[in-house]
């Protein structure tokens, strides 16, 4: 399942898109930082509530496919300017945490 | 086979939200140099826990990356207070950051824990009121 595919499955929000055809091969779900950054795999859907900057570094360290804003979530102006230019996928829902993870581990 | 490529960095330490361009910058260089993904993510996961920790408690510092063919090692100068107990700031969960860190999703005192687990050596030298040095040696397989 592609980056793509999944927000298209899942009904979430673009806020930025960098290579949405990347494949998603696993997923991820936490909001500290250092424990993302250290256990999240490349290619994973990365679901979080955090929204600062430095998810934009994490995602971009980490290697995630995408970051998934739970909750309603969303990110400054800024910070989505900044994912653009990394090249990161960021969406937004307002389902839960939960729900997202349900819902991505049941498509891949 | 010795000569190392080198790579220094300024770590701006009022700035938050620019805190990991350098380890950002260290993986596309090491890319580029077509090093293991593996080799990559461990030397970007240490240098950005290093990036962040000299942000929150130090005002930044300077990094510095040598290359090798066999090694990757990086050095984090810091002038900042120092390390009271080192032996207690190596415990995963131990954190003195404060409220404000944690609330960006920091200070989970997962920091020097995680900068030991993915290198293959790490050296802490601190003298109270002066400094940090840390030096992190990641072996390439």
């Amino acid at each position: 399942m592609t980056v793509a595919e999944m927000a298209c499955a899942l009904n979430l929000e673009e806020i930025a898109a960098g290579d949405t055809q990347r494949e998603v091969t696993g997923g991820y779900a936490g909001d500290l930082l250092s424990w993302v950054m250290g256990r999240a795999q490349a290619g994973d859907a990365w679901v979080t509530i955090m929204s600062n900057a430095n998810i934009v570094a994490v995602a971009t360290l980490a290697d995630t496919a995408a970051v998934i804003l739970a909750e309603g979530v969303t990110l400054e102006p800024e910070v989505a300017e900044l994912a653009r230019t990394k090249g990161i996928n960021v969406y937004s829902s307002a389902q839960d945490t939960f729900t997202l993870c349900a819902k991505i581990a049941a498509l891949l | 086979m010795d000569e190392a490529l080198k790579f220094h960095f300024v770590i701006d330490g009022d700035n938050f939200t620019s805190a990991g361009e350098a380890s950002v910058e260290v993986k596309k260089k090491l890319r580029q140099l077509g090093f293991p993904p593996d080799v990559i993510r461990r030397v970007s996961i240490a240098m950005y826990e290093g990036e962040i920790n000299m942000v929150i408690h130090a005002r930044g510092g300077v990094a510095d990356v040598l290359v090798y063919p066999d090694r990757i090692v990086i050095i984090l100068e810091d002038h900042g207070p120092g390390i009271e107990d080192i032996d207690l700031a190596m415990q995963e969960g131990y954190s003195t950051a404060p409220d404000s860190v944690r609330a960006l999703g920091f200070g989970a005192g997962m920091g020097l824990p995680n900068m030991k687990r993915y290198t293959e050596e790490m050296h802490i030298e601190s003298t109270l009121g002066v400094g940090t040095t840390i030096t992190m040696v990641v072996n390439v397989q």
